[in-house]
């Protein structure tokens, strides 16, 4: 009766079971790292398809076959209950999530009523601010055809500071833009990364270079993930890495170790700076086609920096052209960094890092730059027509993100960082930090910004662009701003990538004037992407004395049920990223590597009617393309009005921005042999398709590294359609634009800062590398608030939107406050203890654990964990809306009142980056009470009902 | 069926790397959704959206704090260490010899120890008899969960030839998981171990697991420079000719 | 771990009805008509309600006739299969005495063994189990054995004490003396097998060692799961003390004096010893199951 299993035998297995129906490729939106995906897919019982799994594309050049653990759980979120169904009506108060469902055409037309007058009278009424939007080579294409002059997206908040930085210094950041040479670095020092956009990328490049033997050190005040597996932590105390990056500098610069060489050919060490006193000190001494000049010690006279075969000089005082007195930049560098304040014993106290290390690791970065040194043996020409008989490779590398953006002293903190790529002689180098494809691209080749906006017109030109000069801001004859956000002002001139974070409370204050629609894009502003949440939501609820509110119209485009759709009037139900048509272009954000150019598609793996009852959603892009040509906006209408682009799919083809430059560089031309530039293909995203939703191109072998300065590169880039003539240029260690902003607040030139922002602006725009205090922590009483408390992004969790996903969620479904033991101990605290966190805006009760890799002055917990009650179809009692809080209500967009009649923003004086770990705390423990967070928001109505019971996935098939 | 076999052909398991395992959860969540659509019952999650979310895995990553002891220079820095953990495929495997009805066994063939979830009456013992914590009760279907190696991966004629390998190591970002025949000695994955002085978890409870982990490498201060060496902190002494801008000189010389 | 009413009632009824049959089959209590019928169907259904209740935590309980099958290696079967064993032979025993009025020796002896073995049984599905230090020692099987018996003692002079047959009073006592020793044994070994008693701790579960001092920084979901419900159990200091104080009192100290008393005063005073002992002995019973500590903690936290 019981023999099957008693006899000895083993089961009969099936060891090749069934594994889908069919294989779709695509890519993953579960974060902007953008992987290729293979989605498979079943054929259920209905007849309607099932996304069974999903894996990483083995051909993706992203992620080569990986995938991370939101890209796994991508499902979950496919099918999550927190999705949208229909577009919404506001009928409740705001914030209430009181909803009506309506069609899509009684949206669109409610949605057009609103705009089409504002743009006949006066279109900065509309602001339209998008979050981490990978279309926004349309979404501002959209708004400079609408004319208002209000359009960013989440950059100002996120890591502008990086991006800006980066390109004044090398033309390209970090932020995306590049990559340690994996292959090749054997040093890789990683500053303030908890995850990064690129995820897989990073941990893949990690696991490569220490597999290898490479060694990495990490510099981050809390030691998890990436610098978890570093081989030495620099647990660095918050907001002095400028510092001990510079410290390190004045090492390599007191002991000659520094590539001369490099900095000779391929930076601006050997330009001339103008010392005579006036409107052009500090400038480059110009030759009169306006070409910097260098002192050449061959010839012994100046000559152009671009001329071949020079011997500039690195110091000394020369007469320039107009007969004044000029000195190389590497000279003002040296001096300053010289100087007794940056000796590593003079900042070690401050940055927590002992004079020993920092010197240690000084020697450490110069052996394995210069004694480790190596060539790939590869003619190649540079700009000046020098030939070359290989590269020299200097194999160490650097990477970093929010963690030195996101500070008020940001943008000269990275800067800091670039100065030391490049006196070691690694930017570009074989084994150093190289540029991906359209980058390398220098300030000259973007644009300015743009902001005369007329009614019934296109604005003059793209929102975003790099200032040059106080003549690119963004102000009114009168100085006051012309945007909403206030970027390009003088609160922050190099604001470029606007100031989201502003929107809400300006457009509130009605400063610096009323608007009618806010229009938002995936950002959840009335939560985790908000300083100050509570009062961001007292201000999208606050009324006038009329009883109407103060941001007259809101609109949305969410696809799912976040805290922000219950304060929109009006919610345009978006897919999940299975169900459209999306374009990762390289007019945008490219997916490309070191090597070679890529691009990628998203298409409806499946369509969303089939995916659930009821499901009436549209791509937003689509929808905005609709809208479009409801406003009969330039380009989105032909000649007589009609509709130019059906939907997105049809825009992506179709659409060129430049002749024979479109969203897509893969498969152009009638043919689609062309590639880069090229005529429409009407099957180019069939070809894509077919090719698993991305297209690449390799970068030819002897254009593959000093890309700025590299002949073969520049006409590489030119045929490819990233420019349209060669744009070499060499490194900036002294940023000439930086200097013009601090030339007017001397008093020089025509736009002159208010009086109470010129000090600032003074001592911020120093061309070259400095730090200063950050702002929050000048402001506070360091013994009142001896805590500095940041945020780290856990790997499985992506914001706000993992929350909703049924195994994420298991995985973070509440956060405690890290806190190292030494303070535990002193306030009496345990592991799961609550506690007080209190800063100068406010106090938050949170559970609390010990950590003892940290900081000793730094407390710190998972972002955007915490959720409103209500909110992404949870059940109220859900851990993360009882235990589990935002850092955000503790951080103000605004510096504590200094006593000077006004209110200073919390954010870097040069590019408006959002300073979220300047944040100062104390901490106190708990009485005994209720175990749950603080504050308590109340709860939302949930407009798609709420999540219930079990899920288990698979079960339809089996 | 319950006894364990003298011997297996070959020994499929797994090796972790925790030295380069950035803890990113990417091997559980890929784990668990091959793992729910494949071999036995969906892994279900109960209370999914509530308040007590609680699923099954058959992989999860925990994380310790080490700290290791003061070194002669002075206090050492704490460290963290990820640690995902599944089945080890145990040779001598208790939870399979414990088992009432025959559902867990270890395969003769590759060593793999699966539950024959129609037979399994969910008694739970087996989870009780192994130290590992390595086998959870699915909440819905009421039958014993595990790891199961991706069996129905690993010889799956319907995948390609390179797939042909466990979820969790297909995914891994950071390359911390490989995957082999532990019994050849001549295995990628038996060389690993012993270059690396791969070791077991709990040796002392006698269960002789067939997947190993690397050891992290030493860290911080018990650390050279970059390739081990020592760095060479002479060399970066000051330069003998007077100050800094004094060696400039010399120095643009010898480039030219 | 998980102290689940359905194991603790289980490994209680099944001790004490088994225990009852081992005396029983033995010859033990009057050969008088209402004592063989009330004690026979005691035994049985209290046993048999035990084995019931094992039942209940079996995720799939149509397959619990699968049990059967691996008595070879797993004591889990074993028992399922002594117990049905054991409960036959005692049901043959019984019918025959009970209806015939003869009991056969030879097949009592048969089903007393049986009835002990299956108590060991019991006793070695824990006792195997090297991953709950606290259960895998010697004096487990002695434990569950003891009190199984003890407890089929005290049932049996219960039923002859309520029909007013000879109580045993003296050996009753005398049990219940041996087995406050067997408890005070399995008690203070209990107390030292914490999770490290064979070596295992966090260092040796993570092999970190090595490197330093381990402690646990994050689990690996902020959610519960089933190893933690079923196998991290904890039980607060004061209750398990109370829980132990209020077990000593009823399962064996007021057996003991009302076994002793039941001499003197009437012999309904056995009813109420078991009764007592059944109570404390759910209690301690709890308590072993609450108290003991897995391995597997280690990897959360638990030291
Ligand atoms: N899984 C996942 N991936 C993501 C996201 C996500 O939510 N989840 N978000 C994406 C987004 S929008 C962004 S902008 C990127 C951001 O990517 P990261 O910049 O990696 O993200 P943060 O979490 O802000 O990490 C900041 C890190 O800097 C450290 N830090 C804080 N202050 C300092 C300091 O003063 N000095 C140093 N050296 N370190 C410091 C923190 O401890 C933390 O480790 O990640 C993207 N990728
Ligand atoms: N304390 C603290 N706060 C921070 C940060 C921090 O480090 N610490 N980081 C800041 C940074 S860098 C960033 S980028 C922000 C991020 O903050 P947010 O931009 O608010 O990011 P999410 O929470 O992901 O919210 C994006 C919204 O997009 C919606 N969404 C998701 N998918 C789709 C889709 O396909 N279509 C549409 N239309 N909507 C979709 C989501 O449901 C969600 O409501 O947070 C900022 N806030
Ligand atoms: S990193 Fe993960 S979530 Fe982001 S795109 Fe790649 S697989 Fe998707
Ligand atoms: S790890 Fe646990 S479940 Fe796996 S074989 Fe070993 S004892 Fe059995
Ligand atoms: S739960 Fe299933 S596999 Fe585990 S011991 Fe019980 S019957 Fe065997
Ligand atoms: S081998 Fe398969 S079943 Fe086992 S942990 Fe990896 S993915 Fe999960
Ligand atoms: S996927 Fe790899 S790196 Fe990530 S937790 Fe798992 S083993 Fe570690
Ligand atoms: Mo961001």
């Amino acid at each position: 009766m019981w023999g099957i299993m008693a006899d000895g035998s083993q089961p009969k297995l099936d060891t090749s079971p069934h594994v889908s129906d069919e294989i779709r490729k695509t890519t993953c939106y579960m974060c902007a790292c953008r992987c290729g995906i293979d989605v498979h897919l079943r054929d259920g019982a209905d007849g309607k398809r099932v996304v069974s799994y999903i894996e990483g594309n083995r051909d993706h050049p992203v992620n080569r076959g990986v995938l991370c653990a939101k890209g796994s759980a991508g499902i979950m979120q496919h099918y999550s209950p927190a999705r949208l169904k229909k577009p919404l009506k506001r009928t409740g108060p705001r914030g209430s999530g009181q909803f009506q469902e309506i069609e899509w055409d009684e949206a669109l037309e409610i949605a057009t009523g609103w705009l089409d007058p504002i743009r006949r009278s006066d279109p900065s009424k509309l602001a339209f601010f998008t979050g981490r939007d990978q279309s926004q080579s349309l979404t501002s294409w959209w708004a400079q055809q609408y004319g208002t002059p209000n359009y960013a997206a989440h950059g100002g908040f996120c890591s502008v500071n990086m991006a800006a930085a980066g390109i004044y210094t090398l033309g390209g950041a970090f932020w995306e833009f590049g990559t340690p040479d994996w292959e090749r670095t054997r040093l890789f020092m990683i500053f303030g990364v908890a995850e990064d956009h690129d995820s897989n990328p990073i941990k893949i490049g990690i696991g490569q270079l220490k597999t290898n033997g490479g060694k990495v050190i990490g510099v981050n005040p809390v030691r998890t993930g990436y610098n978890a597996v570093a081989d030495e932590w620099v647990g660095i105390t918050p907001g002095t890495d400028g510092l001990f990056i510079l410290a390190m500098v004045h090492e390599l610069l007191r002991t000659g170790h520094v590539d001369l060489d490099y900095l000779c050919r391929w930076t601006n060490a050997p330009y001339l700076v103008d010392r005579n006193p006036g409107a052009s000190f500090g400038l480059f001494v110009r030759d009169g086609d306006g070409k910097p000049l260098v002192w050449d010690r061959a010839s012994g006279q100046v000559q152009p920096f671009d001329k071949p075969g020079l011997k500039p000089a690195l110091k000394g005082d020369f007469p320039s052209p107009d007969g004044g007195r000029a000195v190389p930049v590497f000279e003002l560098m040296a001096e300053k960094y010289l100087a007794p304040e940056y000796t590593p014993d003079a900042v070690a106290e401050r940055c927590g890092v002992t004079a020993a290390t920092i010197k240690r690791l000084a020697a450490e970065l110069a052996d394995v730059a210069f004694n480790q040194a190596f060539e790939i043996e590869l003619p190649w020409t540079d700009f000046r027509g020098e030939k070359h008989e290989s590269f020299i490779g200097r194999p160490v590398s650097f990477h970093a993100m929010r963690g030195i953006s996101a500070h008020s002293n940001g943008f000269q903190t990275c800067r800091a960082l670039h100065v030391l790529q490049l006196l070691l002689g690694t930017v570009e180098a074989p084994g150093g930090f190289r540029f991906k494809p359209p980058y390398p691209k220098p300030v000259e080749a973007h644009p300015a910004p743009h902001s005369k906006s007329r009614p019934d017109s296109p604005l003059n030109g793209p929102h975003l662009g790099f200032p040059r000069s106080p003549d690119d801001l963004a102000l009114r004859e009168d100085g006051s701003p012309v945007r909403i956000d206030k970027a390009f002002t003088w609160d922050a001139p190099m604001s470029i990538h606007g100031m989201m974070h502003m929107v809400i409370a300006n457009a509130h204050a009605g400063d610096p004037y009323k608007i009618d629609v806010l229009f938002i894009y995936m950002a959840n502003m009335a939560w985790n992407s908000s300083m100050n949440t509570a009062g961001v939501i007292d201000m999208l609820t606050d009324k006038d004395d009329s009883g109407a509110y103060k941001i007259p119209k809101i609109i949305y485009s969410d696809a799912y049920s976040s805290e922000m759709v219950a304060y929109a009037d009006l919610v345009l139900p978006d897919t999940t990223y299975l169900e459209r048509h999306d374009c990762i272009s390289m007019l945008d954000r490219p997916i490309c590597e070191a090597d070679a150019a890529a691009d990628a598609i998203r298409w409806p793996v499946v369509e969303p009617a089939t995916q659930a009852e009821g499901r009436d959603v549209r791509g937003f892009q689509s929808v905005l393309i609709d809208l479009g040509a409801r406003l009969q906006l330039p380009s989105f209408v032909d000649e007589a009005g009609n509709p130019k682009y059906r939907d997105y799919a049809d825009y992506i083809v179709n659409h060129e921005r430049r002749p024979g430059v479109g969203p897509l560089a893969g498969w152009r031309g009638e043919d689609g042999e062309a590639t880069g530039r090229g005529a429409v293909n009407p099957r180019q995203l069939e070809r894509y398709i077919e090719n698993g939703s991305f297209f690449q191109t390799h970068i030819p072998e002897e254009a593959r590294f000093f890309k700025p300065f590299n002949a073969a590169y520049q006409d590489w880039a030119v045929k490819m359609g990233f420019f349209d003539k060669p744009q070499p240029y060499i490194f900036q260690i002294y940023v000439e634009p930086v200097r013009k902003f601090q030339l007017a607040a001397e008093g020089h030139g025509e736009r002159q800062p208010p009086e109470h922002l010129r000090a600032q602006v003074k001592a911020a725009f120093d061309p070259l590398p400095v730090w200063w205090q950050p702002f929050e922590q000048a402001a506070v009483s360091g013994e009142e608030f001896p805590l500095h408390a940041i945020t780290q992004r856990p790997a499985a969790m992506y914001h706000s939107w993992g929350t909703q996903n049924a195994w994420l969620r298991q995985i973070h479904g509440q956060n405690p406050l890290y806190v190292h033991g030494s303070v535990l101990e002193a306030h009496g605290l345990k592991d799961g203890d609550w506690a007080y966190l209190i800063s100068h805006h406010g106090r938050i009760k949170v559970p609390v654990a010990r950590m003892d890799a940290l900081n000793p002055h730094t407390v710190w917990t998972w972002n955007a964990i915490g959720k409103r009650e209500g909110a992404w179809a949870l059940d109220p009692k859900a851990p993360e809306a009882q235990k589990g809080f935002l850092l955000n209500h503790l951080i103000h967009e605004l510096l504590p009142p200094k006593g000077d009649g006004l209110r200073w923003s919390n954010s870097d004086p040069v590019t408006g980056q959002a300073a979220w770990y300047d944040l100062r705390v104390k901490i106190e423990k708990a009485e005994a009470g209720a175990e749950v967070s603080e504050p308590r928001i109340g709860r939302q109505k949930s407009p798609v009902g709420q999540g219930s019971g079990n899920v288990a996935h698979g079960e339809g098939w089996k | 069926m319950t006894t364990l076999p003298e011997s297996t052909q070959r020994k499929l398991g797994l090796v972790i790397d925790l030295d380069i395992c950035v803890g990113c959860h990417a091997c559980a969540v890929s784990c668990k959704e091959w793992n729910t659509g494949g071999y036995g019952a969906p892994l279900a999650d109960t209370d999914a959206y509530g308040a007590d979310p609680v699923g099954a895995w058959l992989n999860r990553v925990h994380t310790f704090e080490v700290q290791p002891p003061p070194s002669p220079t002075g206090p050492a820095p704490a460290q963290i260490v990820h640690f995902p953990k599944s089945c080890l495929h145990c040779d001598d495997a208790p939870c399979v010899t414990v088992c009432p009805t025959g559902a867990s066994y270890k395969r003769v063939e590759d060593g793999i120890v699966l539950v024959n979830e129609d037979h399994c009456m969910g008694c739970g013992l087996c989870a009780w008899a192994c130290p590992y914590g390595a086998r959870e009760m699915d909440p819905l279907a009421g039958v014993m969960k595990k790891c199961t190696l991706c069996v129905d991966r690993i010889y799956n004629e319907n995948l390609p030839e390179e797939d042909r390998i466990p979820a969790c190591v297909r995914s891994c970002p950071a390359g911390a998981r490989h995957f082999g025949d532990l019994g050849d000695p001549d295995s990628d994955v038996s060389q690993l171990v012993t270059e690396r002085g791969g070791f077991d978890l709990m040796p002392e409870q006698g269960t002789k697991p067939t997947n190993k982990y690397l050891p992290p490498r030493p860290r911080d201060a018990q650390l050279g420079g970059c390739g081990g060496g020592a760095v060479n902190l002479a060399e970066l002494a000051e330069p003998e000719v007077k100050g800094f801008l004094g060696w400039l000189d010399k120095a643009l010389e010898r480039i030219g | 771990m998980h102290p689940a009413p359905s194991i603790v009632l289980f490994t209680v009824l099944s001790g004490l009805g088994l225990g009852q049959m081992a005396w029983l089959s033995l010859g033990l209590g009057p050969d008088e008509g209402l004592f063989r019928w009330i004690a026979c169907a005691l035994a049985l259904a209290v046993a048999g309600s035990g084995g019931l209740c094992s039942t209940g935590h079996l995720g799939r309980r149509d397959r619990a006739w699968r049990a059967f099958s691996q008595w070879r290696s797993s004591w889990l079967s074993r028992e399922a299969c002594l117990m049905v064993a054991a409960m036959a032979a005692f049901g043959l025993y019984a019918a025959i005495w009970c209806l015939g009025g003869v009991r056969l020796w030879g097949l009592g002896i048969v089903a007393s063994v049986l009835a002990v073995a299956t108590i060991y049984s019991t006793a070695m599905i824990y006792a195997q189990l090297k991953t709950v230090p606290r259960w895998s020692m010697t004096p487990t099987a002695w434990l569950f054995l003891a009190v199984g018996l003890t407890g089929g003692l005290l049932a049996s002079g219960a039923v002859a004490g309520l029909i007013g047959g000879a109580v045993h009073g003296w050996w009753t006592a005398l049990a219940l003396v041996i087995t406050i020793g067997v408890v005070i044994w399995w008690q203070t070994a209990a107390a030292g097998a914490v999770r490290s008693a064979d070596g295992s701790t966090m260092e040796t579960a993570t092999g970190l060692g090595f490197m330093g001092r381990v402690r646990l920084f994050e689990a690996p979901h902020t959610g519960s799961n089933y190893l933690l419900k079923e196998m991290a159990y904890e039980v607060g200091r004061n209750r398990a003390f109370e829980l132990r104080r209020i077990g000593a009192a009823l399962g064996f100290l007021t057996p003991l004096v009302f076994s002793v008393a039941a001499l003197l005063v009437g012999g309904w005073l056995m009813a109420l010893a078991l009764v007592a002992h059944v109570v404390g002995m759910l209690a301690l019973r709890w308590l072993f199951f609450a108290e003991a500590e897995h391995v597997q903690a280690l990897y959360y936290g638990r030291k």
